[in-house]
């Protein structure tokens, strides 16, 4: 996993509520058996024709904006457990997505890809939305260490929460499985004494 | 203080607490299938380590698998590669799978309780997020990501933070016609897509209660839809009997010790609950979905609502124009395309029943294309021994091979772009049943009489004809 440390970036918006899994990435494209690639077809329904042409009045498409941030309307995540949503949007390039709120699976998968969710209250997503949107030039600072995300060139700034566990996962690019593992011999012992029925 | 039903079963698998609030949760049971699982095998095989307990996992081949013609070689080759991985993987570790042709294979949430592998008080995960299924058997059941399958598949365990609690209560009677399927409908369009968010909910009430375990069933799977991570049901009597006799479940003697550990779990009286919410059977309408999302929901007699009358009314007009409808417009009377039977939700022998039930000796609309999947191998075999497929076919409905379907539309099954589908699944998001297609959630008893009547139709004025309730 790759280190977390701090972003300065333009951002891409995309002003949107209840942001589905199957809009990040529709079902029909959970074939494939390795991680990567999933990027290509991220936002695929909303980001092209069905015949494959680009639709034009996608952000996506849209030349103006650009950047390794998503900004996205509150329940960002919602709906299906498939990681492919998360590996999709890293794939794209994207390193964080900022909302109001994030669906707790999505959450959880974005963590465990490097990819930082933060949330921010819908003030602060509608002061990033408006800026953005007047200057998409305009870079905003996200800072893990601190957990303070920032629109540069203003005073306008929040603080954002992450588990402290996770946050030194991000940092130091580390994932849950080698943290379970050296817990082998605890499980072990629960093992013994777990009764089931 | 007294502690609630998830507190009891969570306690019991903790195996130690972390920092930062996080818990090593130990998981009984883990179900994986071809689409969230060849990434984690290789996770495994890439850092050299084995799984660590084998006979906790059990395989099926569901999400991505024709429903026609499963005896012949899958056609589409992404497909049949994805699903002849699965059946690799497993053999090379050594795990048991139900894949396509055996007699236990189906929707893998559908097999865990069929077979009594879903029991009281375990843990169980799939990289699924209508794990939540299982709960109605007093299970702590949910979803995870694929990185999190890799970690149940190298340590058994999960690190975790303890999700907060919340219980919904159900009171009353359910007037006839109404189902388990229009209670979870009616609860997420109170709390919205994102109101269970952080919290394991549980459902309790007379109206649960009284459900059978198909019901409960029905109404656990779908927490998700409210952004829950699971919920889960007291077991009881409806459940211990439900249990009994199935394959994996316990026998003689140790059926009996099993059921007395199982009593135990409920939550105490002075148990605390971080939100509570009480709602009335009788004020449950037969339900359908008019958005793309499952909160959008109403009585099939209500209107959908109108910009003013709603918090984000760009929302609103995102999905109606997807949709194809209008604000303030009614559903009643709407013309209707496509009849999906099916899914995780509603595909199991009682829900098959219900159908069978209305439409016997009555023919689907000529309008409507109309498809039934049963949940597993074993739910087709009892619809078949039952002469619920012929009374099926007899009416016009397209008979499937189980599988998820086109309640994801991952396979060929798939809701042409612009047309209606009314279904038993459970996400009407946009594109989920296919690119364009229009989705709108019901009951199976709605479905069944909608597939015949050919127009969206409020159940209870059909009631007498056949519908047993
Ligand atoms: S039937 Fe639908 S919701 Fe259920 S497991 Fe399959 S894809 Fe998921």
């Amino acid at each position: 996993m790759e280190k977390f440390i701090k972003l300065i970036t333009t951002v891409v918006p995309l002003d949107v509520q209840d942001i589905d899994t199957d809009q990040i990435i529709p079902a029909r494209f959970l074939k494939a058996t390795s991680r990567e690639g999933f990027g290509e077809n991220l936002f695929r329904d909303w980001r092209f024709e069905q015949d494959g042409s680009s639709k034009s009045d996608f952000v996506l498409n849209d030349d103006t904006y650009s950047g390794s941030v998503l900004v996205a309307g509150e329940n960002f995540g919602c709906g299906s457990s498939r990681e492919h949503a998360a590996w999709a949007l890293v794939d794209y390039g994207f390193r964080a997505v900022v909302s109001s709120y994030f669906a707790d699976i999505f959450k959880g998968n974005a963590l465990n890809n490097g990819l930082l969710p933060v949330q921010v209250s819908s003030e602060f997503l509608k002061e990033i939305f408006n800026q953005v949107k007047s200057d998409p030039a305009k870079e905003i600072i996200i800072d893990l260490e601190s957990q303070k995300i920032l629109i540069s060139g203003t005073e306008i700034s929040e603080k954002f929460e992450i588990n402290a566990y996770k946050k030194m996962c991000l940092i130091n690019g580390y994932d849950d499985i080698d943290f379970l593992i050296s817990n082998r011999d605890k499980i072990e012992k629960f093992e013994k004494e777990h009764v089931e029925f | 203080m007294g502690k609630t039903l998830f507190e009891k079963v969570w306690d019991r698998h903790v195996v130690d607490k972390v920092q930062g609030g996080l818990e090593i949760l130990y998981i009984d049971k883990h179900l994986i299938h071809e689409v969230t699982s060849p990434q984690a095998f290789d996770g495994i095989r890439k850092r050299g380590i084995d799984i660590l307990r084998k006979e906790r996992i059990v395989a099926t081949a569901d999400h991505n698998v024709p429903t026609k013609n499963q005896h012949l070689p899958i056609k589409d080759v992404l497909s049949k590669f994805q699903v002849d991985t699965l059946t690799r993987n497993c053999e090379e570790f050594g795990i048991e799978l139900y894949g396509l042709g055996h007699k236990y294979q189906g929707i893998v949430h559908v097999i865990g309780p069929e077979l009594g592998i879903t029991k009281p008080g375990m843990t169980i995960v799939c990289g699924d997020s209508h794990t939540s299924t299982h709960g109605a058997f007093g299970t702590i059941a949910f979803g995870i990501g694929t990185s999190q399958v890799e970690q149940v598949m190298a340590t058994q365990c999960l690190l975790l933070q303890r999700p907060k609690a919340m219980r919904i209560n159900i009171e009353g009677e359910l007037g006839e016609g109404i189902f388990s399927k229009d209670i979870i409908l009616y609860i997420i369009s109170k709390l919205t897509t994102a109101g269970g968010t952080g919290f394991f909910v549980e459902y309790a009430g007379s109206a649960i209660r009284s459900l059978s375990m198909e019901a409960r069933m029905t109404i656990c799977n779908m927490s998700i839809e409210m952004g829950a991570r699971g919920g889960m049901i007291a077991p009881d009597e409806t459940t211990f009997d439900y249990i009994k006799g199935r394959e994996y479940a316990p026998k003689g003697n140790d059926f009996k010790e099993a059921v007395k550990y199982w009593s135990t779990l409920y939550s105490d009286e002075d148990a605390v609950f971080d939100a509570e919410f009480t709602y009335r059977a009788e004020d449950i309408e037969p339900m359908i979905t008019y958005g793309t999302n499952p909160g959008m929901g109403i009585g099939v007699t209500q209107f959908i609502p109108k910009k003013e009358n709603v918090k984000n009314p760009d929302s609103l007009m995102k999905s109606l124009n997807y949709m194809g409808l209008e604000p303030g417009e009614k559903l009643l009377g709407k013309k209707i395309d496509n009849v999906f039977i099916g899914s995780c939700t509603n595909s199991r022998i009682e829900d098959l029943r219900i159908v069978a039930g209305y439409v016997k000796g009555k023919k689907k609309a000529s309008n409507v294309k109309a498809m039934i999947v049963p949940g597993s191998k074993q739910v087709e075999a009892q619809a078949r021994e039952e002469g619920i497929h012929e009374i099926l076919a007899e009416a016009g409905f397209e008979l499937r091979e189980p599988g998820c379907s086109a309640c994801l539309g991952m396979n060929e099954d798939k809701i042409p772009k612009g047309e209606y589908c009314v279904s038993t699944s459970n996400r009407n998001f946009e594109g989920r049943q296919g690119p364009g297609a229009r989705t709108m959630l019901v009951s199976p008893l709605t479905a069944a009489v909608i597939a015949v009547e050919g127009k969206v139709v409020d159940v209870r004025e059909y009631i007498g004809e056949g519908v047993s309730v």
